[in-house]
């Protein structure tokens, strides 16, 4: 084996273990099942008199909602993904994968793959779902495919988020307030539940710098609008800027958290 | 070659503690070593620097003849690890963590086949083989940490507290299969606190105190040198205080009074000859009118080379961490 031959190895390795535990936790499965037709049917029932089409740039609420379901989904599940490092720093589980010839960087990177591959299949999942309750994505096939894109992209981003409070924590109750805590300002600042343009000042101001924003705006011009490139390409931009910044402050902790002291 | 693990005065300072202060040892090839202390003498300490877990102060390292310090990569491939704590995926079953540790080595599935497999079957792990881990009773999780030690069938197998929080006869059982691995040629490297453990499975023992390295060698050997014969007297009745106290004055000629026995039912004197002795506190007895259930030699046990060589009892230096 070359070196990335092995690196590949290792990570296919690694990966089976969140596959191998994905099987039997039947609960997981079935509340991840259910979860993208809770978002859309009660969010979007709740919503559907109040928000109008004229207030929704002509579509129907549920329509509207589907990019913002999707996201937080995705976010959700990679906010919360890193824990499973944590919880090898607890156990000492990862002393013993420290102690075996594997690369220091598959190790953390396997969980970070495994969480994109993971959001694009939830992101396959609520599109499917908001499919059978009638929305479906104006732009296609090929829509579909930026949608995973741009769904891998912030999943990344959120995912290198959640690694990193898995090596600054003390414990997995710090890591779970700080995660639970993120979760309803993010969600509530950015443009997932209304349109920018109806939201009160210095609240749009905020969703400008929460990525959650681009990820959304981006696959919902997918989703009802249509192709708009310079449109797509500079949320993808502004996700891919934000990735790389995430990434650049894991670096150094990783380096602490995985190497010998 | 015949050494298998050479260690040369290793430090290790943590803030302002000293965990290692100069440790040398070296172990041979093919045999069962002991490393023995209370915690924090820098067992575990010397067990991570053997493994790059973690980086020495100073000193120097080699397993095989690889200077585990220039390569950490190297050193990890020829010693296996077995951990006081988790060394297995507790949420997946015993096939499934070997496939995955096998992986962590380099051993691609088809090539880990017939070593799973034969392993299962000498840890007698097969019918349970398919269950996931969390149901697995101590002993049984043990021996599948054990086995997933081996799989990269390491000249080194480290065994950090094999049997801590196991029960006699678990424990009984893990020897067996301790001396089976080193049948197969394997060197074993173990860490204990439970001294009658090593003193049954280790070939040659190092007693390590505060960072130091207090003494090396087979246990017979040091309970030869260290040793002190020793014997007990068993009143037939406990010993009534000034019954205690006269009997105690008349055998101050034959011996001392070994350190913590001075109870009414049992008096440990440390003497020079054990027959003369014997004799001694017989007729010592019978002119105080004092009835014997008997008297009789006691063996020395590493217990008391530990308590010798260190000044104090190794439950109670752990008792006191």
């Amino acid at each position: 084996m070359n070196s990335l031959q092995r690196l590949l190895f290792e990570n296919v390795v690694l990966m089976k273990r969140w596959t191998c535990r994905l099987k039997r936790a039947k609960l997981t499965i079935i509340t991840g099942l259910i979860q993208p037709v809770l978002w859309l049917v009660l969010f979007g029932q709740l919503f559907s008199r109040i928000m109008q089409p004229e207030t929704l740039e002509g579509v129907s609420y549920i329509a509207f909602l589907t990019a913002g379901a999707l996201v937080m989904t995705v976010y959700e599940a990679s906010a919360v993904g890193g824990v499973e490092l944590l919880f090898d720093r607890e156990t000492k589980f990862l002393e013993r994968l420290l102690a075996a010839p594997v690369s220091r960087f598959s190790l953390v990177a396997n969980r970070f793959v495994y969480l994109i591959l993971f959001s694009c299949l939830q992101c396959l999942l609520m599109i499917a779902t908001a499919a059978l309750l009638g929305v479906t994505v104006k732009t296609g096939v090929g829509g579909v495919l930026v949608i995973l894109l741009i769904s891998a992209l912030f999943s990344a981003g959120i995912a290198t988020v959640s690694i990193i409070l898995a090596f600054v924590t003390k414990n997995h109750a710090d890591f779970f307030s700080i995660v639970g805590f993120m979760g309803l300002p993010l969600m509530f600042c950015s443009s997932a539940l209304i349109p920018l343009s109806r939201m009160p000042d210095w609240l749009n101001i905020i969703a400008h710098i929460n990525p959650l924003t681009y990820a959304i705006e981006g696959i919902r011009k997918l989703v009802i609008f249509g192709w708009d490139w310079p449109y797509i390409l500079k949320m993808i931009g502004v996700i891919v800027a934000f990735d790389l910044v995430v990434m650049a402050i894991s670096v150094k902790i990783l380096r602490r958290g995985l190497t010998v002291s | 070659m015949t050494t298998a693990i050479s260690v040369q005065n290793l430090y290790m300072k943590f803030n302002h503690t000293l965990a290692l202060d100069g440790a040398s040892f070296e172990v041979r090839k093919g045999e069962i070593f002991g490393l023995l202390g209370p915690n924090g003498a820098g067992k575990t300490t010397t067990i991570k620097i053997l493994l790059s877990l973690l980086r020495p102060t100073g000193g120097s390292v080699r397993i095989s003849g690889v200077d585990v310090l220039a390569n950490p990569q190297e050193a990890r491939k020829i010693v296996g690890w077995v951990p006081q704590e988790t060394a297995v995926d507790r949420l997946l079953t015993g096939r499934e963590n070997l496939y995955l540790i096998a992986g962590l080595y380099h051993i691609p599935p088809k090539a880990a086949r017939p070593k799973i497999e034969r392993l299962l079957e000498i840890f007698d792990l097969t019918d349970a083989a398919d269950r996931v881990v969390s149901q697995y009773s101590g002993g049984m999780k043990k021996r599948l940490e054990i086995a997933a030690g081996l799989l990269h069938e390491p000249a080194v197998l480290l065994l950090d507290e094999p049997t801590l929080g196991l029960d006699i006869h678990t424990r009984r059982k893990l020897w067996d299969y301790i001396r089976l691995i080193k049948r197969s040629g394997t060197t074993i490297l173990l860490t204990s606190h439970y001294l009658e453990e090593a003193d049954a499975l280790c070939d040659r023992v190092a007693i390590i105190h505060k960072g130091k390295i207090m003494a090396c060698d087979s246990p017979a050997h040091l309970k030869a040198e260290y040793g002190q014969p020793r014997i007990r007297v068993e009143p037939a009745e406990p010993l009534r205080p000034e019954q205690l106290q006269s009997y105690l004055r008349a055998l101050s000629g034959v011996g001392r009074l070994s350190a913590h026995r001075a109870d009414p039912h049992e008096i440990r004197l440390d003497v020079d000859d054990p027959f003369a002795a014997t004799k001694a506190a017989l007729a010592e007895a019978e002119k105080l009118g004092i009835p014997l259930k008997g008297v009789s030699a006691v063996h020395t046990s590493l217990d008391d080379v530990f308590i010798k060589i260190t000044g104090s009892d190794i439950l109670e230096a752990n008792a006191v961490e």
